[in-house]
């Protein structure tokens, strides 16, 4: 056999009957070689390091290797163990060296650490299933299998421009009983709910983050409902490597990793992206209170950001900050992403809180940040969408700032606040709003639409619904006193706080999601929807729910029947955007006519045609993207005429006239009731009078020129 | 575990019983290996399985991939709920036809 040649086939050392010998010192983590698996591990101030193994849930280990001084190259640690069983092996290291928080070192060898680049974590494997706090290894790094079937799959390579975007989380999705799905709560619940994914028209999915982390970390009773107050959303990564097991139905079986890649094989064959919020801004190990679970056991200067005195900065607002910008952890994240992009075959990565990449490692903002420029020019995430939350909590806004390199876009947050503020009928807005649905180019002029991820609601801050059912926040159930989540809002509740039976205010909530729906779709950048709000979903007023692991979180499929009007107005109004390209552009409208069709790629109206009115007072804005200059003139689409009313009363608008023999038609009016307030692409009826369009009070008029 | 070898009417029927995992799923493969050294159509009774791990999930995908280059076909027959959820969830049964009884694999691979 051609392996027996190899001389690494082979042990040299044994200790406690268990075979072994040198390493290989590249790749780190555990990798399956010929006869064992390979373990390496980086630390450049431990004086000392030790391999311990477990049989998978045994309280004890059955074996400890101390690492022989001559296995170490530089600050690498690595050898190969023989005849380990892969699937039944659980592994873990103990660091020596010194404690001394005040110089930024916590070594402590009575600690087993987790491996930071472990591919699998053992210990959660179900969901809130308790566990046993006597544990001395509770976060227990396994090996998978990564031999994954993939036939022909491949990440989708959408054009960004293209995407609508669905930001769920998975346990969230299908937990509620109205889901009526086999194994709640878990990846294998999103697959037989692709279907709905697709006939509602999304092409991607954004899933709240999916690495390991700890449901249970700061778990308490709920001093209001008397329930447990949980980590539901996740933002605290106990492992970037590994997929939430209590995530997947076979996570007891450890089998977390098949179900995830099942998922996202599933989801590419229905043209449907996989996006994954990553969260490298901080870890689960909080501040100088919190556990040694991995990185602080192992190198804490080199991962974390240190003030002087040895404490964590708290970039984050979570306790600590993780050093992205020294190389080492530098080449961790990217190493984890080119994993994540190569090995599951993810389309791309929204990054929590990313101001904090662009920090250098005292915390100072660096002008060309080294890791955001990596990942930029990462040949193997060179076609990965790449998404900054540009802010972080430590005060650094960098929305349309943010160093892009040619490849980053951005949660746009300006864009949210004003169409949140424009919705609820504020002045002075026309202005902004006319950036918002041109992709903001004062903003992104050298970006393009495509850095503007547009958005109005997400899993931060109230649902869509909730942004016309509240005046303000009701967080009472998360425990502080309302004191946590946002307060700028830029709510409005239509005139009744939470829920009401009078059906004028109901109507007018419809009203203003279809509102809120429509700008969204017919604006140039990237639009992206919370889950849930296809249907209307609420959460009583709390506008961050991250702790609940029920009702407020989970989405109620009933609700589709309740409000089947915001349903099918979602789903028009999303394959509205998809029939017309003229509505994703890659590049920004130049204001004029480059195609000699007569007209300019977008105009501007008002109440009177070709004549907005941009003063303070104006709620009134209305636009024409010509359809001869769609995708830079190349493809010709209809043209669109969209007509936002936020006055409360109702307006003629003065249509702009089409070339001769093309009329309008109604597309979406969203003054109409279910049935009239959106029309199939393609049956739009045409409008007796061309010349005028009586738009109602808060509501959107959309034509359709052909 | 234990696995047993037969042919019936040119097909080859692979028992098992016991559990299949990491510590099994090696003897499994050797079993699998000889008899698609037999025969190109192999169907795989784990009607006496109660128990098959991601390695044993492994073993079945190795065969089918094997079989499938030598434009053979594989049968799977009686396999417990619990398993057939596992495979799904997983992916593994998009790959295999799953019948109940022996006489219903032998008749699936010998049809065209």
């Amino acid at each position: 056999m051609a392996t027996d040649i190899r001389i690494d086939y082979y042990p040299t050392h044994e200790q406690q009957g268990i075979k072994f010998r040198r390493g290989h010192a590249l790749p780190f983590g555990a990798t399956m070689v010929p006869n064992g698996i390979n373990f390496s591990i980086y630390s450049s101030e431990a004086i000392d390091c030790t391999l311990v193994l477990f049989e998978r849930g045994e309280a004890e280990p059955f074996a400890e290797i101390r690492f022989p001084e001559e296995f170490r190259t530089g600050n690498v640690y690595s050898m190969i163990v023989f005849d380990l069983d892969y699937e039944r092996l659980e592994y873990g290291y103990r660091m020596d060296g010194p404690f001394k928080p005040e110089e930024g070192h916590r070594f402590d060898k009575s600690i087993i650490l987790s491996d930071p680049y472990a591919k699998a974590i053992g210990g959660r494997d179900s969901w809130l299933a308790k566990p046993n706090w006597d544990n001395i290894y509770p976060y227990r790094s396994r090996l998978v299998f990564e031999d994954f079937d993939w036939e022909n799959d491949h990440p989708l390579e959408t054009p960004i421009e293209d995407l609508v975007i669905y930001e769920m989380h998975v346990r969230g999705f299908t937990q509620h009983p109205s889901s009526n799905v086999k194994n709640p709560g878990t990846f294998a619940a999103i697959r037989s709910k692709v279907a709905y994914l697709k006939d509602l028209g999304i092409n991607c999915v954004e899933l709240m983050p999916i690495y390991e982390f700890d449901e249970w970390e700061n778990s308490k009773e709920n001093p209001v409902t008397g329930g447990l107050i949980v980590n539901f959303w996740g933002y605290s990564t106990v492992n970037f490597f590994s997929p939430k097991a209590g995530y997947a139905a076979t996570g007891k079986f450890g089998m977390q990793v098949d179900e995830l890649k099942t998922l996202v094989k599933e989801l590419h064959k229905n043209g449907i992206e996989v996006m994954l919020d990553v969260v490298f801004n901080h870890t689960a190990e909080g501040d100088h209170r919190g556990h040694t679970i991995s990185f602080r056991g192992i190198d804490n200067k080199t991962y974390y950001m240190l003030t002087p005195e040895g404490y964590y900065f708290n970039f984050s607002g979570t306790g600590n900050t993780l050093n992205c910008n020294n190389p080492v952890v530098r080449n961790m994240v990217l190493d984890c992403l080119r994993y994540w992009a190569a090995d599951y075959h993810i389309d791309g990565f929204r990054f929590d809180l990313a101001a904090i990449l662009g920090r250098d490692q005292n915390g100072a903002p660096l002008s060309n940040p080294p890791l955001l420029e990596s990942l930029a020019y990462d040949p193997i995430l060179a076609k990965c969408k790449l998404v900054a939350e540009a802010w972080d909590a430590g005060g650094l806004y960098q929305v349309g700032s943010f160093p892009a390199y040619g490849r980053w876009a951005e949660w746009n947050g300006k864009y949210r606040d004003s169409i949140r503020k424009f919705l609820k009928g504020d002045e002075g807005l026309v202005g902004e709003i006319a950036q918002c649905i041109q992709g903001w180019p004062d903003l992104y002029y050298y970006r393009g639409p495509t850095a503007s991820i547009n958005f109005i609601a997400c899993h931060d801050g109230f649902t869509l619904y909730d942004l016309f059912a509240y005046n303000e926040k009701h967080n009472e159930a998360n425990g502080e006193n309302n004191n946590d989540g946002g307060n700028d809002n830029h709510s409005w509740n239509c005139g009744v706080e939470g829920e009401t039976d009078d059906s004028y205010i109901n109507q007018l909530r419809h009203k203003q999601i279809k509102n809120a729906l429509s700008i969204l779709m017919v604006s140039q950048g990237v639009p992206m929807i919370l889950s849930g709000d296809e249907v209307g979903v609420t959460k009583s007023g709390n506008n961050n729910t991250y702790c609940h692991d029920n009702e407020l979180n989970w989405l109620d499929w009933s609700l589709m029947e309740k409000n089947a009007d915001i349903y099918r107005f979602a789903q028009h109004i999303m394959r509205f955007r998809r029939a017309h390209p003229v509505l994703r552009s890659r590049t920004h409208f130049q204001h004029k006519d480059y195609v000699g069709s007569g007209f300019a790629d977008i105009t501007f109206h008002g109440t009177q045609a070709w004549q907005p009115d941009f003063s303070p007072s104006s709620r009134c804005l209305a636009f024409m993207l010509d359809g001869a200059h769609a995708k830079s003139g190349t493809i010709r689409d209809d043209s669109i005429y969209v007509a936002m009313n936020s006055h409360w009363d109702a307006l003629y608008y003065e249509l702009p006239p089409l070339p001769a023999g093309q009329k309008w038609h109604l597309a979406v009016n969203t003054d109409m009731p279910t049935g009239e307030d959106i029309y199939e692409v393609g049956k739009e009826p045409r409008l007796e009078d061309q010349g005028r369009f009586l738009v109602g009070g808060r509501a959107t008029v959309i034509l359709v020129g052909k | 575990m234990k696995v047993t070898i037969t042919d019936q009417e040119e097909i080859t029927v692979v028992a098992v019983s016991g559990d299949i995992d990491s510590k099994t799923a090696p003897e499994f493969e050797r079993n699998a290996k000889v008899a698609m050294d037999k025969s190109k159509n192999i169907a795989i009774d784990l009607t006496d399985v109660g128990f098959m791990s991601s390695a044993g999930l492994r073993v079945l995908l190795m065969v089918y991939r094997n079989i499938r280059s030598q434009e053979g076909k594989v049968v799977l027959v009686g396999v417990s709920e619990e398993i057939q959820d596992v495979m799904s969830t997983t992916g593994f049964i998009n790959f295999f036809t799953i019948v109940e009884k022996p006489e219903d694999g032998v008749a699936f691979l010998k049809q065209d």
